[in-house]
């Protein structure tokens, strides 16, 4: 192999990596501001994902049936169809479930493990046992090729250029919105943000159903590189949560670095050796850095 | 305007105040006195909300806000400064009195809020964290005056702040009232603060209000002796 070549593989890989980032960025983002807000380890955030994925295989599938001239625009709508209905879903399980729970992180802990397991039940027995894939518009499949022996897929390209809009959009919101602002109030002194006039409840109930939604956004990015099973979304909580941990769980520029960090140590790892090596040698190395910064790679500067 | 009856908040099984009854009029403020651990956090915690009455009762211009939550309480008129100050350490200063806006119309900071304390303007882009303690001091005056409240609740607002400040902030209290008419409740250990504010004075001791002048008939003494150790 000339070095050129070697160069182009790194290049192509590092970009496969990239869809693996997104995914990763967009449900660490979701899990870090529930938990920075609230406290609340979601671990049924996994199958909010996968409700985003079947957000977009139902929505291919009604287009085929009734509309199959729509195959081509269909996609866009249905991702943010899949922000919506994660959205709602989120929402209802804060008032159903874990505003019931705060202040008791085992239980919530519990009891949305236990709702993830309930979810993917409901998953099997709607769309069944089997994994599903929509049906990509064209304009998604292919590749660019910049130059002879390289080439870049165009739904990586697509999907990190989702996620640069869900994430700058939750930044600007964070700092600009009002809900960004009775956010940050809240998580600097809750009973304090209360006392100014801010209705905390209210906002938790609102940042929880944000997460879910941005949790959504991730599974449609994933019906872009694999196919969508009851368990799809389960996959991906573990590598979240180390997106979250491995970032310092309450800085969001963190969670950009470790989502990166991460997806582009598994994905460059697995070309060299196999899958399951390749995770071994990613957890080997998180472990390592969280033990010489147990705050994780940013932690917040400002007093408190 | 706030009219506060026989109020009992307890810490788990062991009581802090046994019956605490004061009315404060529109236009008017009171001070009230006592030394450390005396009651006066626990009384305005249970004023804003943050702490649960066991039983009395709390009106603000006729409306019962017993049972309420604090910031239905600040939609209703009581806005609160707590002792400590309490303002949110990562949020700009500008933020910080936006967080008071959540009722208002117009989200904008009134001038009249900037021309009370010039610093804050000066300040307004720095975080919060990064002022001084009579900056915050006045920061947290800020953030509760937006809210448009009718009885203003301060607690110890004189607490490790340099005398020449606490002679402005003594001053900004007296331009409140002039300028809104509002009642303002403030809790001391500082006579000459109160003095300079209040129209009445009231002395906490041990979870009880044990003596009441107007600031006229006030025996400057007598109410030394219950701030001494
Ligand atoms: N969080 C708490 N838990 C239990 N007791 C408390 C708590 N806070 C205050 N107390 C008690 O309540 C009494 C009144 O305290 P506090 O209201 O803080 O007084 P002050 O503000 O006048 O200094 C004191 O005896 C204090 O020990
Ligand atoms: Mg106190």
């Amino acid at each position: 192999m000339s070095f050129d070549e070697i160069y182009n593989i790194a290049l192509m890989q590092g970009f496969a990596g990239l869809s693996l980032f997104s995914v990763l960025l967009l449900m660490g983002l979701g899990l870090a501001i529930i938990f920075g807000q609230m406290g609340v380890i979601n671990m049924a955030h996994g199958e909010f994902m996968t409700i985003g994925a079947y957000t977009i295989f139902m929505f291919s599938s009604l287009t085929e049936t009734y509309a199959p001239g729509l195959v081509q625009a269909y996609f866009p709508i249905a991702i943010v169809a899949a922000f919506f209905i994660a959205f709602a879903f989120g929402w209802l399980t804060e008032w159903a479930l874990i505003r019931h729970l705060y202040k008791r992180p085992l239980d919530t802990l519990l009891a949305t493990w236990g709702l993830s397991l309930g979810m993917q039940q409901v998953f099997r027995s709607t769309f069944g046992p089997k994994e599903v894939s929509p049906t990509l518009p064209e304009w998604l499949m292919g590749s660019w090729a910049p130059s002879e022996g390289l080439d870049i897929p165009i739904n990586g390209l697509f999907v990190l250029g989702l996620t640069a809009v869900v994430t700058g959009g939750v930044l600007l919101a964070l700092y600009k919105s009002r809900w960004g602002l009775r956010v940050r109030a809240t998580v600097a002194n809750r009973a304090m943000a209360n006392a100014t006039g801010i209705n905390t409840k209210r906002t938790d109930r609102l940042t929880f159903a944000i997460g879910c939604g941005i949790a959504g956004v991730a599974g449609a990015a994933f019906t872009t590189i694999g196919s969508t099973g009851p368990t799809s979304g389960s996959l991906y909580i573990v590598d979240a949560f180390l997106v979250v941990t491995f970032g310092g769980a309450a800085s969001l520029l963190g969670t950009v670095a470790s989502a990166f960090g991460i997806a582009q140590t598994q994905s460059i790892a697995e070309f060299f050796l196999t899958g399951s090596m390749a995770k071994v040698l990613t957890l080997l190395l998180i472990v390592t850095i969280l033990m010489i910064r147990p705050q994780g790679l940013f932690a917040s500067k400002i007093r408190r | 305007m706030l009219n506060v009856k026989d109020v009992h908040v307890a810490y788990g099984q062991s009581e802090a105040l046994h019956g605490i009854s004061f009315e404060a009029n529109a236009n008017e403020t009171v001070a009230i006195m006592g030394r450390n651990g005396m009651g006066k956090t626990t009384l305005f915690k249970s004023l804003i909300g943050i702490l649960p009455l066991k039983s009395g009762q709390i009106e603000v211009a006729g409306n019962e806000v017993s049972k309420d939550e604090s910031y239905k309480r600040v939609a209703k008129g009581i806005a609160y400064v707590p002792q400590g100050r309490m303002i949110f350490p990562t949020l700009t200063v500008e933020e910080n009195i936006h967080t008071g806006l959540e009722n208002a119309k117009v989200k904008k900071v009134p001038d009249e809020i900037y021309a009370l304390f010039p610093v804050l303007w000066e300040m307004r882009r720095r975080k919060g964290g990064n002022l001084s303690g009579g900056q915050q001091q006045q920061l947290a005056i800020a953030r509760a005056l937006v809210t448009d409240p009718k009885v203003l609740l301060l607690d110890e607002p004189t607490e490790g702040i340099q005398p020449s400040i606490i002679k402005d902030i003594a001053r900004a209290l007296n331009e409140i009232r002039k300028l809104r008419q509002i009642t303002i409740v403030v809790s001391e250990q500082v006579l000459s603060f109160a003095m300079d504010v209040a129209d009445r004075l009231f002395v906490i001791e041990g979870g009880r209000l044990v003596h009441e002048s107007t600031r006229a008939e006030t025996d400057t003494a007598h109410i030394k002796q219950f701030l001494s150790v």
